[in-house]
């Protein structure tokens, strides 16, 4: 009786506590994903807006089975997920192998310095995203710093193409996703005891043998978290390529950008979203598959 | 002579302090380890007794000195390549692997054979008494299973010597009796000698072959428990093994025995003239055990001191008399719990005069500080 009276307290209490932020998610974030669900399978109307009727070849156009008498099959739909695949993973390797070393680094510093690290490391933030990327554009364009540099240490004779490629984009992601790499791994890295080291070296291992089998896999809680926080904007992002790649280098972000507002077509940009959305939830997916076996690892094995 | 399994040699290590300034963790030690026993390093935290052993397992940087394991330098050596293992003091198990891949890591460093590593990590895991438990993490297990799982970790490579961390500092009290005798068979079984490190001065006394009572980076006395016990070599080594009762004095003789008398006008008697110069400062020191409880009857005793009872702790044993004599200076004394009825007395009377045999007082401080 009164444990039942308890329990009901504890849900009210957490009805309480948790009321808001759901009711917030619910309207601002659920419904606007139910109305582009829809929207990604009714058929384009004339003049921008939508038609209600149910039209699959939205997908069909980037996938590769569109009904020819309404929409072609375009591969560059396709080119551009992959290319925006291939930015992100990339972004995401260079930004770990930047954060992870450093992070090893800053975790050893005595306690004031490591505070002013951190603060060094999210220095970037209180600048606004747009005034530090259009600082890369003076950096990289033909008249820019870079090529300034290079040309009067003679390294080239003829300003090159830094600004309005892959690799600017890459640059530019790197630069702003650097704390976000930075701050999970470093979590997991500033946990990471000390002793079990001590202990690996004291059973033989050597450096290169007590990384692998205790220093990584103890950090990689923080590695994949990292990954994965970089990961998921980096797939979307389109100002970054929208700044540093032009009109040249074009991601899913600037596709669905340009579909929403230049050519008006919604229920296409809401099927490309629909694609980025699925490729994120099968890599979540995964990641969570693989947390739980680590978690089931003992009882599975006795 | 059995020649030493680990031998240091004016082994001396400094550590810059964060604040500035420098402290000297370990000044100039010598120490020689026999085979096959069970030493132990006691002293308070901030000794230098982790650093020793650090110093022989490989995790410091000595700035000078020696160390040899069964003849070989390896002063030079990277931690992985010395032949000892070390039981840590919070165990230091790997939280990702399970027990059979903990105990087995030395090995699968070693790439020993797959029949062979399974073979000796069953053995170790029954010499531990864990058999069948080689699929638990360690957060599932007890802190005494932790431990077992340490030491089978710490032993399966066959280590010249095993460096134990107060490793039972964690444990309750019943559990950690019950270790330190498991320990000390194993260390028989095992054949190897044993280092180990800790600050309680009892499971000193119950494990140890030799105890080595380190301070200030010195070794300040290396002997057998019984005999640190009975014959310390410095009143520091007195009072942080057992409790004491010292008296720091000036050297008299009466003729037949020493006096010890302190500035306050105390007289200790200890027995045996001449030991000591007249006027020489000396200390005398009086285990708790030593006293006994004045009668009342048969006249004066031959030594004794009287002390107001300030409280008596029965402990089930015995009972721990705290007292105060005239001058203040502190007493304890325990009786054995059968003198029940002279307790009862001196606890109405709040007055104890404490006997004790002068044979049994040690001189320590001055020159021949044993009588």
């Amino acid at each position: 009786m009164s444990g039942a009276t308890q329990r009901q307290r504890r849900y009210a209490q957490l009805g309480i506590l948790l009321g808001p932020v759901s009711l917030f998610l619910a309207i601002f974030f659920l419904c606007p994903l139910a109305i582009m669900m829809i929207y990604s399978v009714l058929t384009p109307g004339l003049y921008g807006g939508a038609e209600w009727a149910f039209y699959p070849d939205n997908f069909g156009r980037i996938l590769g089975f569109a009904n020819p008498e309404f929409e072609v099959f375009d591969p560059v739909y396709l080119s551009i997920f992959l290319r925006s695949l291939r930015i992100a993973l990339t972004t995401v390797a260079i930004t770990l192998v930047v954060c992870y070393p450093a992070a090893f680094q800053v975790s050893r510093l005595p306690d004031r310095w490591k505070t002013f690290a951190l603060f060094l490391i999210t220095l970037p933030f209180f600048a606004s995203l747009i005034v530090r990327l259009f600082v890369w554009v003076l950096i990289l364009k033909k008249t820019g710093f870079a090529n300034m540099v290079l040309q009067s240490l003679g390294i080239i004779s003829e300003p090159a193409d830094l600004i309005y490629t892959e690799g600017a984009i890459i640059l530019g992601m790197v630069y702003i996703f650097i704390p976000f790499m930075f701050l999970p791994v470093y979590a997991s890295v500033e946990k990471l005891d000390w002793s079990l080291v001590r202990a690996s070296q004291d059973l033989g291992a050597n450096g290169f043998q007590t990384f692998w089998r205790v220093i990584f896999p103890l950090t990689l809680p923080g590695v994949i978290g990292g990954s994965i926080i970089v990961f998921i904007p980096a797939l979307g992002n389109f100002i970054v390529p929208a700044v540093l790649g032009g009109a040249k280098v074009m991601m899913l972000g600037n596709l669905i950008e340009q579909q929403f507002l230049s050519a008006r077509n919604w229920p296409f940009g809401a099927a490309l979203a629909m694609l980025v959305m699925a490729a994120v939830l099968f890599i979540l997916f995964f990641y969570i598959r693989l947390e739980g076996r680590r978690g089931d690892d003992a009882p599975a094995l006795r | 002579m059995q020649p030493s399994i680990v031998r240091l040699e004016r082994v001396t290590k400094t550590f810059a302090l964060p604040e500035g300034g420098m402290i000297t963790a370990l000044k100039a030690i010598d120490l020689d380890v026999r085979r096959n026993e069970f030493l132990t390093l006691l002293g308070p935290s901030g000794c230098g007794k982790t650093t020793l052993l650090h110093s022989i397992s490989g995790f410091v940087q000595l700035d000078g000195g020696k160390v040899s394991i069964d003849g070989e330098d390896v002063t030079e050596r990277p931690p992985h390549r010395r032949p000892v293992n070390t039981v840590f003091q919070n165990y230091a198990l790997f939280p990702h692997m399970n027990v059979d891949k903990n105990v087995g890591y030395a090995l699968d460093i070693a790439g020993t054979d797959g029949k062979e590593r399974g073979r000796r990590v069953g053995a170790a895991l029954e010499l531990v008494g864990l058999s069948g438990l080689g699929g638990r993490l360690p957060r599932q297990l007890s802190g005494g299973q932790q431990q077992r799982v340490a030491l089978a970790r710490a032993i399966i490579a066959r280590p010249k010597l095993l460096l134990l961390d107060e490793p039972l500092s964690a444990l309750d009290r019943n559990l950690r009796q019950a270790m330190q005798i498991e320990l000390k068979g194993l260390q028989a079984e095992l054949g190897i000698s044993f280092i180990f490190v800790t600050h309680d001065q009892e499971e000193a006394l119950t494990m140890s072959d030799r105890l080595a009572v380190l301070e200030k980076g010195v070794i300040q006395q290396l002997d057998t428990p019984r005999s640190v016990y009975s014959r310390p070599a410095n009143a520091f080594v007195a009072s942080f093994i057992g409790a004491s009762n010292l008296f720091e004095g000036a050297a008299r003789s009466d003729g037949t025995d020493m006096l010890v008398v302190t500035p306050n006008g105390e007289h200790i008697r200890a027995a045996g003239s001449g030991t000591v110069a007249n006027g020489q400062p000396v200390t005398a020191l009086i285990r708790p055990e030593q006293f006994s409880l004045h009668n009342g009857g048969n006249g004066q005793p031959a030594a004794f001191i009287d002390a107001d009872v300030e409280q008596i702790v029965f402990t089930g044993l015995n009972y721990q008399i705290h007292g105060r004599t005239p001058a203040g200076r502190k007493v304890v004394a325990i009786i054995a719990a059968v003198h029940q009825r002279e307790v009862a007395e001196i606890d109405a009377a709040k007055k104890a005069r404490l006997t004790y045999d002068p044979a049994g007082v040690q001189l320590i401080g001055a020159s021949g500080g044993e009588p």
